[in-house]
């Protein structure tokens, strides 16, 4: 069984049908990534995943039991960490704030600590920057404080909305050398992205999603190595 | 930086109540006579508008909620205080008169009258906020709006007679209720607040928010006022802990309302306790900076004496708050303190960050 199953998710926003009927798999310990252009229904999808819009149909199902309604808050203490597009850093909260409200669901001091020292570890950057506010940082750095405080939670299941977006390319860099490191720690990752060529090097398996629905998915190298994909998402030229 | 400063409010949360229990004392029993009548009226009001100022911090400062209507929580709070001390003491002792010297029973009296006044508010927060906090910035501020002046209403339209110790005996609650002076006003309330209680009170106000501030669940409001779905998929449950800060709020105001209706010189009225008050609070937490407790207390400080120096013009204070509101709005919109506190600022922050971590 995988670890999360998709299985004809619908949103409404009003009279716009935003998806209509998405089906997707996350297999434990793989990152899977959902490609797309602007406007596809990307952000829609991961967010309908984590609770904090509501399905209109369709199921999502986490280690075998189906989210239907429950809220973003429950969903999280079951595993599933969401780091929303934009960030979404508390921005006059200092990093270890910002870390201390990650692990706000956890009563287990030690361990706690342990994975505040092990997001860190991942992160020497915020470790210098610990009393800070967050909001003074850049915008790497932000990012990196997004997904340090999505791992306090100690997720199975990572969801990671555009973590490049408005990223210098190096810094792209690090910041996917990074999901990948987390990965290989024991997360699994879903994986949202604009940045196709990134997404698909990293990812094991790969969504292509179009106006709502999937047009295409499997492996993300032969993804990456279908025209079709090559000519609209990675820009290549004939 | 606040972690540290977590643990060592906690270990000096006993040494900070005993030093405003003696704060508390001195102010009642040495300072007053230094002091005059005049000083030690101020002293009194500076005392209530802080807890009113602290208190509505947790909702529009921590949590970043707009509410406009922490003199109806104040009503709700004064009213059933003031009925408690009134009716209770004609129960009692046969005549509403002060009844005993301090800490006797009619003080103790009192201090129940405060905590009940405190419930009730903090119920009527409850009431209030289950079924709004959903709401978000003005539809929030609408409801609280109206709901402080449905109170005010409402206890308008109570009867004006007050019953006699007789009538007290042989009536039901529900008319009790409803005798509590009208628009004219709850007379005869003895006058048991006094420095002692008063700022006794400030110290367990301010205790109690400041331990708030450093603890996880007071963290939980920041992170709502910061950005609420981020706060979300956190696992904060967003609602809950809103309506949370919104009960807590309310109870010290209803505390606050409570030593108000207890106050020598005042006539508890609910003209007193409209929207003009809640407005008179919202300035001392905007002026002193939304989330900074000791930004809330210095601006209750300075805009109670300032009307007072300033009573040759006392008709042009409003023109003059709205002026100062904007320019305020304009060159510091998150007030003169910000979101932190007083020693977090200039010369005092840079040696908190040079301090190894």
């Amino acid at each position: 069984m995988s670890l999360l199953q998709v299985s004809g998710l619908q949103v409404h926003y009003g009279a716009i049908h935003a998806l209509k009927g998405i089906d997707l798999e996350v297999e434990a310990g793989q990152i899977v990534t959902l490609i797309g252009a602007n406007g596809a229904g990307k952000s829609t999808t991961l967010r309908a995943i984590s609770g904090m819009i509501p399905c209109s149909g369709g199921s999502v199902v986490f280690e075998g039991r189906n989210l239907k309604g429950l809220n973003a808050h429950e969903i999280v203490r079951l595993g599933m960490s969401h780091v929303p597009e934009g960030r979404g850093v508390f921005p006059h909260l200092t990093v270890e704030e910002n870390l201390a409200l990650g692990a706000y669901i956890r009563s287990d001091k030690g361990g706690v600590k342990q994975d505040r020292e092990r997001a860190l570890d991942l992160f020497p950057r915020l470790r210098e920057r610990l009393p800070q506010v967050a909001g003074t940082l850049s915008g790497g750095e932000q990012q990196m404080l997004a997904i340090a405080r999505a791992l306090m939670v100690r997720p199975r299941l990572l969801l990671l909305d555009e973590p490049s977006l408005g990223l210098a390319p190096q810094v792209v860099q690090t910041i996917f050398q990074i999901i990948r490191d987390i990965n290989r720690d024991g997360a699994t990752v879903l994986l949202i992205e604009q940045n196709a060529h990134m997404a698909l090097h990293v990812a094991h398996r790969a969504y292509v999603l179009e106006t709502g629905r999937i047009a295409m998915s499997g492996p993300a190298a032969s993804l990456a190595a279908s025209d079709a994909v090559r000519k609209t998402y990675l820009g290549a030229h004939e | 930086m606040n972690g540290g400063a977590a643990v060592r409010s906690v270990k000096s949360n006993a040494a900070a109540i005993a030093a405003g229990v003696l704060f508390a004392v001195l102010l009642q029993f040495v300072l007053r006579g230094v002091m005059g009548p005049f000083v030690s009226k101020v002293m009194l009001d500076i005392g209530i508008n802080i807890i009113l100022a602290l208190s509505l911090n947790i909702v529009n400062g921590f949590t970043g909620q707009f509410s406009i209507g922490h003199a109806g929580f104040m009503a709700v709070g004064g009213y059933a205080a003031a009925a408690i001390t009134y009716y209770g003491s004609l129960l009692l002792w046969g005549s509403a008169a002060i009844h005993g010297d301090i800490m006797g029973p009619g003080d103790m009296l009192f201090l129940g009258a405060c905590g009940a006044g405190g419930c009730a508010a903090a119920l009527a927060g409850l009431v209030v906020g289950l079924p709004s906090l959903r709401l978000r910035g003005d539809y929030l501020a609408i409801v609280t709006l109206g709901f402080g002046e449905i109170i005010r209403v409402l206890i308008q339209q109570t009867g004006d007679v007050l019953l006699t110790a007789d009538e007290v005996r042989s009536a039901s609650p529900g008319t009790v209720l409803t005798s509590l002076g009208g628009s004219l006003g709850f007379p005869g309330i003895p006058f048991y607040t006094n420095l002692f209680w008063v700022w006794i009170w400030v110290a367990v106000t301010l205790a109690a928010v400041w331990r708030l501030k450093y603890s996880g669940l007071g963290r939980a409001f920041l992170s709502i006022r910061e950005d609420e779905l981020a706060a979300e998929a956190m696992g904060v449950p967003t609602t809950r802990v809103k309506v949370t800060a919104f009960v807590i709020s309310a109870f010290f105001a209803g505390i606050a309302g409570a030593l108000f209706a207890h106050l020598v010189g005042t006539t508890l009225n609910p003209g007193e306790l409209g929207f003009q008050k809640s407005f008179d609070i919202i300035i001392m937490v905007v002026l002193g900076g939304m989330g900074s407790i000791s930004g809330s207390i210095i601006a209750a400080i300075v805009l109670t004496i300032l009307p007072e120096a300033l009573r040759a013009v006392a008709d042009y204070r409003m023109i003059a708050y709205a002026v100062f509101l904007i320019a305020l709005m304009i060159w510091r919109p998150s007030g003169l303190f910000g979101v932190r506190e007083l020693w977090e600022l200039g010369p005092f922050r840079r040696r908190g960050e040079a301090k190894p971590s």
